[in-house]
């Protein structure tokens, strides 16, 4: 370990970090543009500089120098100051004085440093350079002007996204980031060079001129548009929902976050659920929570607790969904579910359903096979890990699933179960490389197991992982927010209960009477014949549509929520607004409900909710942690079908109501079908 | 002695001589007051009264909607909501000003990038409602272009000080 001198403070920093590094150890703030911890080191923008002894007589940029033993740093000497006063100065010579209208003012890099290296007045009289504007589609305004040439957006592009899309032309001052060929960013992860450009040229085209980053409140969620839980932040200004950032955590999703999660909740704001409904003469008339009730009492009370069923969509928190449960259970029904896809996953072993290695595990794998998966659309953050980890080197990525592109290169093995039985098997070539490795992964996505022979295809899987005390190589890939929670509350069909084909196949054959959906909509509504639909969401999607009475309830910005992503990690989500008109929060309403059907939930508080969470489950009381689940035998061994996996996300862009409802995500859809025609 | 001489003051009345001394002497002096509503006194170039919201010389409504003010105003009585505009160009759909929270510490047209929101030299709006005093984008406006002589002979006579 190299000792250095920083400010004459000594100090022992690990080898080959750079300088920038060390000081940021030592506490102290080195100014910069260009240099981020995620992306390569450019060492273009030149606002870094420090004094370092010994060495030449001049500024050294210390983002791009590695440290040596008995170096000495000096970061406030006069000549540091001057160096970066005139870095600061050049950088301003065209940049634009235009602060005022620029949606970046108030988090803005360069106004924050020109605050503390500016000069107070330009000494440059000439014409300021004019750079025309690139069109990078309905997510990423441009206004190149502002652009400070620091490239980060280029080696985000490059590097993060796997899109190689960005690049710069002409040298010095006519120097251009641009798109070589105008077209828009082919990238699910397109909004997080809004994130990285430190000046204005990169600025969210929904949110334009909407707010300013002081005027808004903002809350630490959890994302949950998929499965990955990506944390984020949600900024609202006078309860409306004005942007989504992502907040930092490596063990999840770094600090990205996908164009969904981001832009897609301008749909909170159209199609709400607002006041109950109750369908009278075949039409939904607006009623009061009271009407909504007693129309529900007046069906379920009568009813044998059999004829009664519940399914529960892909963005539920974990207490509406143990509230849900537990109302089920007083109904006397078994039949719940919460696999809206019909995944052949069962609750109870712990290990058969999450992503055991962890997101952090990717790092470690060093080969990794994707079964049935098409992780760019259902977990694009994920997939950007499986890139980086691509990236780094070593790695053999193959996949049996659909031929997509992922933005790295992944040998197509085949289509369906069949390559996988000749995996399997170990005859398949791919087969002894996978067997070789130290820490193999199989990411077993939801196009795999949402079929009729899932539970074969999930045994293959299974004898296809590695599993050890350090290692367990078995991941599933969910598309669903809530669907590890589900399974970990156990919401599946109790003893002779139904699963979901089993809900509609009753409901078709009057079986099944009363049908209770907690925001599904992913179902085929047709199938659920003349059941009595109860539909308790948000948004006014295709459950609301057959529904006979609409319970309104909260988004889940709207909500305190639980929620359990891919690799059975509990992540807290804070509400950052109140549901609009009469709607409340979910558990809340499936709490007033019982009552009225006079089985009186034993929880009034979210409290009490949570200490139930944690009795039903003991994995809801540790929070933010994540650990391979129990292990055992699962999966039914047996034929597997030849029919290709298929992906269950055929549009990325429209995956849930919030989504559909989204007027940026439409036009996104737009742009992205509009290139499709092109090509 | 002393209480001698202020027996003698007060016997020959001499406060009194020299009050009404001092009145007369007034009568003769030109008179300070003025015939307000009709007559009204000088206002200095940085006096702050009633906003407004001004325009450049071609119409162009000068506001860019960059809410410095609403942000420094000590009183949050700025309410602005703000959108592109067709042409592309950032501008306010709303601009509200509760005149009843102001405190007219002039900070808003100190903060303006643009001198769009000032301070004009108007002092007489008062109404008879509270209602009247929720001034919106509308109304400040055409303040704006009621007091714009006035607003611009103020700023250029005060632009030697800044």
């Amino acid at each position: 370990m190299p000792t250095i001198k920083i400010d004459g403070n000594e100090m022992e920093v690990p080898a080959g970090i750079t300088i920038l590094q060390a000081c940021e150890m030592a506490g102290i703030e080195v100014p910069r543009f260009c240099y981020h911890d995620r992306l390569s080191i450019a060492g273009n923008c030149r606002m870094c500089l420090v004094e370092v002894k010994p060495g030449p007589p001049k500024p050294q940029a210390s983002c791009a120098l590695p440290v040596a033993d008995k170096q000495e740093i000096f970061t406030t000497t006069p000549m540091v100051q001057k160096a970066r006063n005139g870095v600061m100065e050049f950088l301003l010579i065209n940049h634009p004085l235009d602060c005022p209208i620029c949606d970046q003012g108030g988090e803005c890099d360069l106004q924050d440093q020109a605050m503390a290296y500016g000069f107070d007045r330009s000494r440059y009289h000439e014409n300021k350079r004019a750079v025309p504007d690139k069109e990078l589609g309905p997510l990423v305004k441009t206004s190149m002007n502002r652009c400070i040439h620091c490239t980060r957006c280029i080696r985000f592009a490059t590097e993060v996204a796997g899109v190689e899309q960005l690049g710069a032309t002409g040298r010095g001052e006519s120097m251009e980031v641009t798109t070589y060929v105008e077209s828009t960013l082919q990238s699910e992860l397109s909004g997080n060079l809004v994130d990285l450009c430190p000046v204005g040229a990169l600025t969210a085209k929904p949110y334009a001129f909407e707010a300013r980053s002081w005027e808004m409140r903002k809350t630490e969620s959890v994302d949950v548009f998929d499965a990955l839980g990506a944390n984020i932040r949600v900024d609202t200004r006078g309860g409306q929902v004005m942007r989504v950032l992502p907040r930092l955590n490596d063990d999840v999703n770094e600090e990205w976050i996908s164009d969904k999660s981001r832009h897609a909740v301008d749909g909170l704001r159209h199609q709400r659920l607002d006041r109950p409904y109750v369908r009278v003469k075949g039409k939904l008339v607006p009623a009061t929570w009271d009407d909504a009730f007693a129309a529900i009492a007046a069906r379920l009370k009568p009813l044998d607790g059999k004829k009664v069923a519940a399914i529960v969509g892909d963005q539920c928190d974990a207490e509406s969904m143990v509230a849900l449960k537990d109302l089920m259970a007083g109904l006397g029904s078994p039949n719940v579910d919460c696999r809206q896809d019909g995944a052949k996953l069962e609750a109870g072993l712990r290990g058969s359903y999450i992503f055991n290695a962890g997101v952090k595990g990717i790092d470690q794998a060093d080969a990794i096979l994707l079964v049935g998966t098409n992780p760019r659309w259902e977990s694009p953050v994920l997939n950007a890990r499986i890139r980086k980890r691509y990236l780094s080197g070593r790695c053999a990525i193959a996949s049996v699933g659909p031929a997509v592109d992922l933005t790295y290169p992944v040998e197509r093995l085949g289509a369906g179960a069949a390559t996988l039985k000749e995996l399997a098997d170990g005859k398949h070539s791919f087969a002894e490389k996978f067997k070789a490795a130290k820490n193999p992964l199989v990411i077993v996505g939801m196009g795999a197991l949402s079929r009729e022979d899932g539970a074969a295809v999930l045994a293959l899987a299974r004898s296809l992982a590695t599993v050890r005390d350090d290692w367990n190589g078995f991941a599933v890939l969910h598309t669903a927010a809530s669907r590890v929670g589900g399974l970990d509350l156990g919401l599946v069909p109790g003893e002779g209960g139904r699963d979901v084909a089993g809900i509609l196949a009753g409901a078709a054959s009057k079986e099944i009477e009363v049908v209770y959906l907690l925001a599904a909509d992913e179902i085929d509504m047709s199938k659920l014949g003349k059941a009595f639909v109860i539909y308790q969401g948000h948004h006014g999607d295709a459950g609301a549509n057959r529904a006979d009475v609409i319970l309104p309830g909260a988004a889940y910005t709207e909500k305190p929520g639980t929620y359990v992503n891919t690799e059975g990690r509990v992540q807290q989500g804070q509400r950052a607004a109140y549901p609009p008109g009469d709607a409340r929060e979910d558990w809340a309403i499936l709490r007033a409900l019982s009552e009225r059907l006079g089985k009186a939930l034993p929880y009034d508080t979210l409290d009490q909710v949570r200490a139930r969470l944690v009795a039903v489950n003991k994995s809801f009381a540790a929070l933010d942690q994540q650990a391979p689940g129990a292990w055992g035998a699962f999966g039914t061994a047996g034929a597997a079908a030849d029919a290709p996996f298929v992906s269950p996300i055929a549009n990325f862009y429209m995956t849930d109501p919030i989504s559909r409802a989204s007027k940026t995500m439409a036009e996104c859809m737009a742009s992205r079908q509009q290139l499709m025609a092109a090509e | 002695m002393a209480s001698l001489d202020r027996v003698a003051r007060s016997f020959l009345l001499t406060e009194i001589v020299s009050g009404f001394l001092l009145t007369l002497k007034y009568m003769f002096k030109p008179k300070v007051t003025v015939n307000y509503p009709y007559e009204k006194g000088p206002l200095g170039p940085r006096f702050r009264g009633e906003h407004a919201l001004r325009r450049y010389p071609n119409g162009e409504e000068r506001c860019i909607a960059c809410k410095l003010c609403e942000a420094i105003c000590p009183a949050q009585a700025i309410t602005i909501e703000a959108e592109p505009r067709d042409d592309g160009s950032r501008r306010t759909t709303r601009y509200d000003i509760d005149m009843t929270k102001c405190i007219y510490c002039g900070f808003c047209q100190e903060a303006c990038p643009v001198d769009a929101i000032v301070e004009g030299p108007n002092f007489e709006f008062s109404t008879e409602t509270r209602e009247e005093l929720m001034y919106n984008k509308d109304k400040l406006l055409a303040n704006g272009d009621r007091w714009e002589g006035e607003i611009a002979g103020n700023l250029h006579a005060d632009a030697a000080y800044r």
